[in-house]
Parts: structure tokens; sequence; C-alpha cells
């Protein structure tokens, strides 16, 4: 039976035990003295779910544990030499044998052994599949029938239910921290094997990257020096906020304090749909726009720019961002109390007056924490850099020149042919990690300077 | 000077809340106040009086804060507000197209509901409005106009030693002396008040009622009061607010012992309101 179609038949199951429990509930209401504690529709929904849940997690334990289960089962049929063979052969014996119990086939003849293995995995297969149904069936007839007869005045179904929601609701929530949790600990956990490489001390503080293809144990294995890579990300990150933080300002405070209501509902979507662009869209417009017109002005005065250089990237990834930098400060801006304008404009203060001597002031820490998420946006930022920075680590001070950055590298070893065993790819998780490690860093700086602000007018 | 007087009387006459036994500071002729297509005010005359301390009572949404932010254009900043009609200060058109709002709001300060100290220092709150209008060219005249109106506002004793202390630290008492005191700072002609003791305990009442009435000495005041008392205590004359029309204006002891109109007859007997 398809995992689908399985789904499916649970939750019709539910749907009947849900009538189940409407119509049970109603009778011992009409049968019994007292009145129910809670409406008909929560006796139903708590019998459906009794019926449902323990089935649909037998289920979910099965799925997730029968491929192992199954491949275990196989090993004793393999020949010593392939089950002692390193990972990648033996998945791909298992997968021949795999696809003969599937009865999708292989190309070659199969060997004895294989078919052997085979028949032996489509029988266990069989088996813990019909348990599975079997086990499923008896766990919801036994929440369905129990659950029935448990139906009482008495019966707080509305409170259990409320349990049951804030459960799911716990879960849900719980995978995005897990995850989180999980992708620090695996980038932990790879950055540590590139760190049996390299030492952190030429990593964090080598100035040469020159990363050589040569593999494991031959002798000299290239320079894995950061420091050009995170100078190239800070530079490009500067020019991003040399752009964005005017501009991005400037129009906030035009939007928050002197645009009429029907421009501002105009021109604030519209410039919200700067963040919505796809970045690679910005990357080819830095490459293909931005950086030949660079390079011509530069010609134009005598000085030499490159089209793909720190300038290109930085100013298309300046662009990008401001809408982060104008949305988040138009709102804590728009904050600022009302009164606190009146006290100045009553005093005979101009608007902009008022502006920069009350409501600037005012609004300066949320602004300055908006600055920041726009910085770890800007930091973190790859395709625009990919694309329009030039591709060269190398350790300089000049904007005009081609410079590289923490996350376009990661993409350059990680893209290709690539073993994960050797540094060349690990240090892609050294990467990794350093950016996470900044970007959260300025986060958290941003959130917390934020969150100040906003309790000064609560 | 009798002749003066008679006509001035003359000419007032039909002029509700005209009188000519003091020096007209104010003048409202039909100012009429519209929110979008709504008229909230319905022509509003009334004369203000140098020095005089006059209180605008009446229920919610009368009209009386909304006339109150008319005198010095706080209705500016509201959107879709228009005013017509004239209100001259000292005979000059301030709906004016020549008229510089921003030197109206220095000759004729506010101090607002709720206490609005700028999240400052105390001693900047007071210097915001001198330094923005260049009354004080030096530091020390700087200084001695942050402690003249602090006095003034009876705040010095209390706040001297902590001048460099955020103005927002103060209790909501404190704070409120603070906005008058950053009001009186800029020397204006006249402070209009609206509600100023609506947000406070009854004892910073007291003290905020007190400052009211030293002030008249040197200011005109026009203060937006829901509690009846209140206007009775600080007040020289009183007037009355109803549905978006000025009812009655007269001395506050007539005001309360013989009113003229039913409708302020019931209101300060709190038949309705």
């Amino acid at each position: 039976m398809n995992n689908w179609l399985l789904v499916c038949v649970l939750l019709i199951t539910m749907g009947f035990a849900y009538q189940f429990g409407l119509a049970r509930s109603k009778s011992v209401a009409a049968g019994g003295p007292g009145r129910m504690h809670s409406r008909p529709g929560y006796y139903g929904l708590l019998v459906a779910l009794w019926c449902g849940v323990p089935a649909l997690a037998v289920f979910m334990l099965w799925s997730a544990f029968e491929p192992n289960i199954i491949r275990a089962s196989v090993m004793e049929y393999l020949p010593a030499e392939v089950v002692s063979a390193d990972g990648s052969q033996l998945n791909v014996a298992l997968r021949r044998i795999e696809n003969i119990a599937s009865g999708f086939g292989v190309s070659d003849q199969p060997a004895e052994y294989e078919l052997r293995a085979a028949e032996r995995m489509s029988a266990v297969q069989q088996t813990g599949r019909l348990s599975m149904y079997g086990l499923m069936a008896v766990l919801g007839v036994a929440g369905l029938v129990l659950t029935l007869r448990r139906i009482t005045p008495n019966l707080r179904a509305r409170n259990q239910v409320e349990s049951v929601v804030k459960a799911l609701l716990v879960a849900c929530s719980a995978i995005a921290v897990f995850t989180t949790v999980g992708i620090v600990l695996s980038m932990i956990g790879e950055a540590t094997k590139f760190f049996s490489f390299v030492s952190p001390l030429d990593f964090f503080f080598g100035t040469v990257w020159n990363p050589r293809f040569s593999t494991v144990g031959t002798g000299d294995q290239g320079q894995f020096g950061l420091i050009p890579l995170l100078w190239g990300t800070i530079m490009v990150s500067i020019v991003a906020m040399l752009i964005a933080v005017p501009v991005g300002l400037m129009t906030a405070i035009y939007m928050a304090e002197y645009a009429p209501g029907w421009l501002r509902s105009m021109a604030k979507p519209v410039i919200e749909v700067l963040a919505g662009i796809p970045t690679i869209v910005y990357g080819f417009f830095a490459l293909v726009t931005v950086g030949p017109f660079f390079h011509g002005l530069g010609q134009m005065i005598g000085i030499d720019i490159r089209a793909t250089s720190a300038l290109t990237a930085g100013v298309v990834m300046g662009i990008m961002i401001i809408p982060f930098v104008s949305s988040l400060s138009d709102d804590i801006i728009t904050q600022v109390p009302k009164a606190m304008r009146d006290g100045s404009l009553g005093l005979g203060a101009t608007k902009s007056e008022t502006i920069r001597n009350v409501v600037l002031p005012a609004a300066l820490p949320g602004i300055v924490g908006a600055f920041l998420l726009a910085a770890s946006r800007a930091i973190g930022e790859t395709m625009i850099v990919v694309l329009a920075a030039g591709n060269s680590p190398v350790l300089h001070a000049n904007p005009f020149e081609a410079v590289s950055t923490v996350t376009v590298t990661i993409v350059n070893q990680l893209t290709g042919d690539t073993d994960f065993a050797s540094p060349q790819s690990l240090v892609a998780f050294a990467l990794g990690l350093t950016l996470f490690v900044i970007t959260l860093g300025l986060n958290v700086v941003a959130l917390y300077i934020v969150r100040k602000y906003r309790e000064q007018y609560e | 000077m009798e002749n003066n007087l008679q006509r001035s009387l003359a000419a007032a006459e039909g002029t509700v809340g005209v009188s000519a036994a003091a020096k007209i500071k104010m003048t409202a002729r039909d100012a009429r106040v519209f929110y979008g297509e709504k008229e909230a005010l319905h022509g509003v005359n009334l004369d203000i009086r140098e020095n005089e301390v006059l209180a605008f009572i009446g229920p919610s949404g009368c009209g009386k804060s909304t006339f109150l932010r008319c005198l010095n254009r706080m209705n500016d900043t509201i959107d879709g507000c228009r005013v017509t009609g004239k209100i001259e200060l000292d005979g000059e058109d301030i709906y004016d197209r020549s008229l510089d709002v921003v030197l109206l709001r220095a000759r004729v300060g506010m101090v607002f509901q709720k206490p609005n100290p700028f999240p400052k220092s105390i001693y900047d709150n007071i210097a915001y409005g001198p330094k923005l209008h260049g009354l004080a060219s030096t530091r020390a005249e700087l200084d001695e106009v942050v402690e003249r109106s602090l006095i003034r506002a009876g705040l010095w004793d209390e706040v001297k030693d902590r001048l460099d202390q955020p103005g927002t630290g103060l209790s909501g008492g404190q704070q409120q002396r603070l906005c008058i005191a950053r009001a009186v700072a800029v020397s204006p002609e006249v402070i209009l008040m609206d509600e100023p003791c609506s947000a406070l305990d009854p004892i910073a009442t007291a003290k905020v009622e007190q400052l009211i009435t030293e002030l008249a000495e040197n200011f005109t005041i026009v203060i937006v009061t829901h509690n009846m008392q209140q206007a009775a205590r600080v007040s020289n004359r009183t007037a009355f607010f109803h549905l978006g029309d000025l009812v009655e204006v007269d001395d506050t002891t007539h005001i309360f012992t013989s009113p003229k109109d039913k409708r302020t007859e019931d209101y300060i007997t709190g038949r309705f309101g």
C-alpha cells in the first residue's frame, strides 16, 4: 500500500471516529443526569485524536527506521569483501539489492548472493509493513473504543484538546529550534575536522588564501588564511553601508515625517519590492550594467576601476539593502510618540529641527539596530559578490580592485568535484561557522538595542 | 480714556466674550475648524485679554482643545485639518500667508495634556527652545535662562543638583512643571495649556495650579480643563464650549454662580457632560 493512501485512510478513519465521538457524547448527554463538561465537537475531536495520533506516530517511527532495519537484515547475506568495503561501495551493493527486491532490476546479471539478499529483503519489508499495519489498526481501534468508553459528563474533553493543540505548537517550534541547533552542531563538527588539518592560528590570522588542490597527506596543502576573505567581506559591506545608510535613512525620514499619506502608502511597498528582487538578478545587473559603468567612469577621470570590484559589488548590494534600512528605520521613527514632536513644534522648532534634535535622537538606538541588521544581511550576501566582486582573494585596500569574500569562497570550495575529507572542502565549514558567528553577533546586538529602545515608550 | 473705553465697548457689542476692561491679546472672529468635511468648530468669536487666565470648559469633543490648538496653529500638524475665519495676535492675522508659524509658536507656547519631556537631560530640555531661537549667545546666558525658567516653574530647588539627568526620570508632576519651564524659557507672550493636570495626582495638580496663578503675572494663559473646580480656582474668566459652539464666556464667578445660558447651567450643575 502506498504511504499517501495510508495517510488518507487514517484521516478518513479519524473522520469516522469524530462522528462516533460526537454521537456518543450526545447519547451520554441525553441519558445522563448532569450537563456535559464540553460541547460535543470536543468529544468528537478527542476521539479522533486518540484514534489517529498513536497510529500516525507508529507510522512515522517505522518510516524513519525502516531503511536501517532492512539494511541490517540483509547484511548477513553479503559476502565478507563487500561488507568490509568502504561506505560508498557498500551503498552501491545495497542499492542494487534494493532495486532487485523492488522488481526494478539491474542492468547486468545479478550475482547469486544478491538474489538471495533481495529475496530476504522483500520478505522483511513485507512482514515489517504488515506488522505496522496491524499495529496501527490495533492502536486505532483501541484508541477509539477506550476513548468512547471514557466519554462521561465529567470528561474534560475541551481541556484535553487544548493541551493537544499546545503540544502541536510546541512540536512545530521545536523543529525550528532543533534544525538551527543541528546545523550549528554539524558545522562545528566539520570545522573541527578542518582544524585537525590546519591550525586555527593559521586560519584566523593567516594573510594568504591559497588552497592548492592537492590531496591529503601529500605534503604542502596550501594556505588557508581567513584575513583576505574577511577583509574583502568587510570592504564590500562598508561600501554597501555607505550607500544604504544615508539613502535608506533619508528615505525613512521622508516617508515617516514628510510624505503625505497617499504617497507613503504607494511608495513604501514599491521600495520594499527592492528587497524582493532575487539577489541573482542584482548580481547580473551588477555584472552587466553597473560594473562596465564604473569602469567607463574610471577611464574618463583617469582612475583604473575594474568592472568587477569591491566597489561594484558594494554599490549594488547597498541598493539591495536600502529597503532593510529604510523600512526598519521608518517603523522606528514612526514609533516616536507624537507628543514628542508636538512638544518641539510647540516651542517654535521647524520640522527639520524637530527631526534632527528630538525625533532622531529618540529613535537613534533603534536606527542603529536597523543598520546592524542590514549589515549582517550584507555580510551574508552571496550571489551579488559571486558575480560582481571579481573573486580575487588578495589582501589590499583598494576598493576599485577585485576582492573575494567569505561567502564567495564557500561557493568556490564546494562546487565542482569535491572530496569531503580534504581541507579544501572542509574549510567551507570553518568559513561558514565564522560567518555565522559574525552575523549572529551582529543580530544579537541589533536585537538587544532595538528591544531596549522599544521598552522606552511602552 | 473714557471715550476709548466706550468706543471699544460699542465695537464689541454682539460679540460673545468681548470686553474692553483690559488690553486684548488675541482675538478670534468666526473661527471654524474642519476635519476633512466635518466642521468641528462652528464660528467662534472670542477675545483673550492680556495677563488673564482664561479657562475653556465643556464636555468631551466640544471643540475646546481644537480651538486652543488653533491659537498657535498646532492644528497644522494634523492631516486634513482646515481653519477658516480670523485669529489675531496683537492685531496680526496668524493665519496670514506672510506669517512665520515658527515665530508664532515661539510667541504662543503650549503645554500638553501628557507631560512630554524630551529624552534629554533636564538642562537640555529647558535650553532647547532658547537655543533654537538664539535667545542666549553664551553658555553663561543659557545657564541663566535655564535657572530662571526652572525657578519660575518652581522646579529649581528640586532639580538644581541633577540638571544633567534625563528629564524623563522625573515624577509626573515634575515632568509637567519641566514642560511648563520649557515653554516659559522661550519667553512667550501667551501660554496655552491643554488639560495640563489630567495626568497628575492631586498634590502635583495643586502645585501646577499654584504655578499657573503665579505665571499669570507675566503671561497670558489659556487653559483647557475638564475639571470645573480647577477652572474656578485658577481662572479669571471661563468660556463654555458645547458641541463645537462657544456658548458663553464671562468672569469665572459669573459663569459658576449665574450662567446666562441654560446649557452652561446644566453643565456646571452636572446634568450632562
